[in-house]
C-alpha cells in the first residue's frame, strides 16, 4: 500500500463482509421457507426476508465498488485521495440508510417496486451518498495520471448514479412503470456495472500478472465497447410482454444475445494475461478469484443469460425458476466474485498481514462456487419442470410448486455450503494473522 | 492486428459507438413511451381506483412474492392474469368481490402450504386492488402468458 488515504477502503470492505453475511443468511431463511412454509409466516414473510436478502446485496456489492475505487484510484492517479473525511462521511451516510432500510422493513414500511423498496428518505440518502463519492473521486482522478482503467472505471460509476434518478421515477401507469424500472435494473448490471467489473478485473491483472499496461487497457477498451453495445439496446428482452412495441422481440433478442461477447471477452483476457504474465504474485487465492469471478460469470451471465433470452424461448420461461438460477450464478459471478477477488487482493495489504495463508480463503472459494454451481443446477431442472407442467400443459402453479419439492430441498443445501464458505471466508480476511514470510504461501491450515 | 487496433482507436471507438447507442435508445424510448399511452394501455381507462390500488399494491410489496407480468418473486401465483383466471375481467363489483374475500381469508394456516400474509385494507382499498389487477390483465402483453394458469 503506497498511500495512506487508502486506507478507507478498509472501512468499507468490512461493512460490505458484514452485510454479505446478513445477504447469505437471509436467503438461507428463504431458501428455508421454500422447504417449511410455515417457518415465521406470521412474524417475518417471505416478501421481506426476500427484501432484505436482495436489498443486502446490492448495497454489499455497491461498498465493494466504492471501497474499491478508494483503494486503486490513488494507485492509478498517483496522489493521495482529495478527501478521506468525505470518504468516511459518505459511509457514514450509507449506514445510516441501510440501518434504517432494514429498520423499515422489519415493521413493514417498504416500497413495492422491486430491488427498489428503500424509503423515499433513504433512496435520497443514496443519492447524496453518490454525488460525495463522484466529486471525491473525480477530483482525485482529474488532479493525477489518468489512465484507462480510471477512465472507464469512472465512468460505470457516473453512469450508474446518473442512473440512480430512476429510482425516483414511478409513473401511475404499470407499463411506463415497468419500463423505466429496468433502466435501473438492466442497465446496472448488463451495462454500467461491467465497466466497473472490467475496470477492477484490469487492475487486478496488473497487479498478478505484471502484463503491460499497454495490452491491459487496449482489451478494457474493446470489452466494454462491446458490453455497451450489446447491453444498451438488450434492454429489450425485458420488454417483450409488458406492453411496449413488438420490434422490441427483435431488437432485444438479437443485441442480448451479443451480450454474451463481453463476458466472453472477460473470461479470455483474464486467462490469455495469466498465461501471458511473467510475474508470480504470492496473493494466489486472489488469482483464483480473479479467474473465478469471470469464468462464472461467463455461465451465469452468458450462458444461462442466453439460455432464455430469446423472446420465443422467454415466452415459456418468463418469470419461473428459470430466471431464479440465471439470476443467482449471474449476480455471484459477475459481481460477488470480482468483490471477494478484490477483497481478497487488498486486505492482507490494508491489515498489515501479507504475506498471508490462504488456504482458507481458497477452500471458501471452491464451497461458495460449488454451492452456487449446485443451486444453479437444481433450480435450472425445477424451473423446466415448472415451464412444462405450468405453461405448457396448463397445470395451476401451486399444483405445480408442491411437486417440486425435492429440488428446493437440495436447493437449500446448496445454499447452506454457500453460507459455510462465505462465512469460512469473512473469517480467513478477518481474523487469520500474518504469516512468517519464509513460509510457502499455499500450505497447511492455519 | 496489433498495429491497426491501437489503443486510442479502441477507447475513440468505446466513446463514438456508445453515444450512437445512447442515441438510438433514446429515440427507441420516446416511442416506446408514447405506445404503451396511446395503444398498448387503453382498453380500459387509468381511474384513481386504479392508482390507489397501484399505490396499495406497492406499500404492501405484494411483489415478492408473487409475479406481475412475470417480473417479481417467483414464491406465489402470477396476477397479471388472475382476473382471467377467476373469469371475471369483465366484471368489477364481483373482482371487487372475489379478491376481498380471498386477501380476508389469508393467512390460510394450512401446514405444509406457502402462506399469504394478513392484509388490513379498507373495502376501497380492495377494490382499488381488483381494479389494478383487472387493469394490468388489460394491458396488450403480446398474449403473455401461454395459458390461464399464468
Ligand atoms: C452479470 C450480469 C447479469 C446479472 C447480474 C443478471 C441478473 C438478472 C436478474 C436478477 C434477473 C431477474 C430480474 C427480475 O427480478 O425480474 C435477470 C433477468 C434476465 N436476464 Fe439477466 N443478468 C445478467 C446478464 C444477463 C445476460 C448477459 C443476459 C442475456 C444474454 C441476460 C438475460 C436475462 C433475461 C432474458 C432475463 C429475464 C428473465 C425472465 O424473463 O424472467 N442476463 N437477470
Ligand atoms: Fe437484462
Amino acid at each position: 500500500m503506497k498511500y495512506q488515504s487508502q486506507k478507507v477502503a478498509l472501512a468499507y470492505f468490512s461493512v460490505a463482509m458484514a452485510l454479505f453475511a446478513i445477504q447469505v443468511f437471509g436467503g438461507l431463511l428463504a431458501g428455508w421457507i421454500y422447504v417449511s412454509p410455515n417457518t415465521l409466516s406470521e412474524v417475518l414473510p417471505f416478501n421481506v426476508v426476500r427484501m432484505i436478502h436482495t436489498n443486502a446485496l446490492i448495497v454489499w456489492l455497491l461498498l465493494g465498488f466504492f471501497g474499491a475505487a478508494y483503494f486503486l484510484v490513488p494507485e492509478e492517479a498517483e496522489r493521495e485521495l482529495f478527501s478521506t473525511k468525505l470518504a468516511y462521511l459518505q459511509l457514514g451516510i450509507l449506514v445510516i440508510g441501510t440501518l434504517g432500510a432494514v429498520a423499515s422493513y422489519l415493521v413493514g414500511i417498504h416500497g413495492g417496486r422491486e430491488f427498489l423498496e428503500q424509503p423515499l428518505w433513504v433512496k435520497f440518502g443514496i443519492l447524496v451518498a453518490a454525488v460525495i463519492f463522484l466529486v471525491n473521486i473525480s477530483l482525485t482522478v482529474l488532479a493525477g495520471r489518468r489512465t484507462a482503467i480510471t477512465n472507464i472505471l469512472l465512468m460505470g460509476l457516473w453512469l450508474l448514479s446518473l442512473l440512480w434518478i430512476f429510482a425516483f421515477i414511478n409513473p401511475d401507469n404499470l407499463g411506463l412503470d415497468k419500463m423505466y424500472w429496468w433502466f435501473i435494473v438492466h442497465l446496472w448490471v448488463e451495462g454500467t456495472w461491467e465497466l466497473v467489473m472490467a475496470a477492477i478485473l484490469g487492475y487486478l491483472m496488473l497487479k498478478l500478472t505484471g502484463v503491460d499496461r499497454e495490452v491491459v487497457e487496449k482489451w478494457l477498451y474493446v470489452i466494454v465497447a462491446t458490453a455497451l453495445f450489446s447491453g444498451i439496446l438488450g434492454t429489450g428482452h425485458h420488454f417483450y410482454w409488458i406492453g411496449l412495441p413488438a420490434y422490441w422481440q427483435w431488437i432485444g433478442s438479437i443485441f442480448s444475445t451479443m451480450e454474451v461477447v463481453p463476458f466472453f471477452a472477460m473470461m479470455s483476457f483474464a486467462f490469455v494475461m495469466v498465461w501471458k504474465g511473467r510475474k508470480n504474485h504470492p496473493n494466489k487465492a486472489a488469482l483464483l478469484w480473479s479467474l473465478g469471478a469471470s469464468t462464472v460469470a461467463f455461465f451465469g451471465a452468458g450462458v444461462w443469460g442466453f439460455l432464455h433470452t430469446l423472446h420465443g424461448v422467454n415466452y415459456y420461461t418468463h418469470g419461473t425458476q428459470i430466471t431464479a438460477a440465471h439470476g443467482h450464478l449471474a449476480f455471484y459471478g459477475a459481481y460477488v466474485a470480482l468483490n471477494l477477488a478484490m477483497f481478497t487482493y487488498a486486505m492482507p495489504m490494508l491489515r498489515g498481514r501479507a504475506p498471508y495463508n490462504q488456504w482458507l480463503n481458497m477452500t471458501a472459494f471452491w464451497l461458495m462456487t460449488g454451492g452456487m454451481s449446485f443451486m444453479t443446477f437444481v433450480l435450472t431442472f425445477a424451473g423446466t419442470i415448472q415451464v412444462h407442467l405450468q405453461r405448457v400443459m396448463g397445470e395451476y402453479y401451486m399444483d405445480v410448486q408442491d411437486q417440486l419439492g425435492l429440488f428446493y430441498a437440495m436447493r437449500f443445501g446448496a445454499g447452506a455450503m454457500v453460507v459455510a464458505g462465505a462465512l469460512l471466508f469473512i473469517y480467513s480476511l478477518a481474523v487469520v494473522r500474518r504469516q512468517a514470510p519464509a513460509g510457502n504461501a499455499v500450505g497447511e491450515a492455519a | 492486428m496489433s498495429e491497426i487496433l491501437t489503443k486510442s482507436r479502441a477507447r475513440n471507438v468505446f466513446y463514438g459507438g456508445s453515444l450512437f447507442f445512447i442515441a438510438v435508445f433514446a429515440g427507441l424510448t420516446v416511442q416506446s413511451h408514447s405506445h404503451v399511452v396511446s395503444r398498448s394501455t387503453t382498453s380500459m381507462p387509468l381511474t384513481e381506483e386504479v392508482r390507489l390500488g397501484k399505490e396499495g399494491w406497492e406499500r404492501n410489496s405484494c411483489i415478492n412474492c408473487h409475479t406481475l407480468h412475470g417480473e417479481g418473486a417467483y414464491f406465489a401465483p402470477e396476477v397479471g392474469n388472475v382476473m382471467t383466471r377467476w373469469g371475471v375481467v369483465d366484471d368489477p363489483d364481483a373482482a371487487a368481490e372475489m379478491l376481498g374475500g380471498w386477501i380476508d381469508a389469508q393467512p390460510s394456516g394450512i401446514e405444509g402450504r406457502r402462506q399469504m400474509p394478513h392484509f388490513e385494507l379498507t373495502d376501497e382499498e380492495k377494490r382499488g386492488l381488483s381494479e389494478f389487477l383487472r387493469w394490468a390483465d388489460k394491458m396488450n402483453t403480446q398474449s403473455w402468458p401461454p395459458n390461464d394458469a399464468g
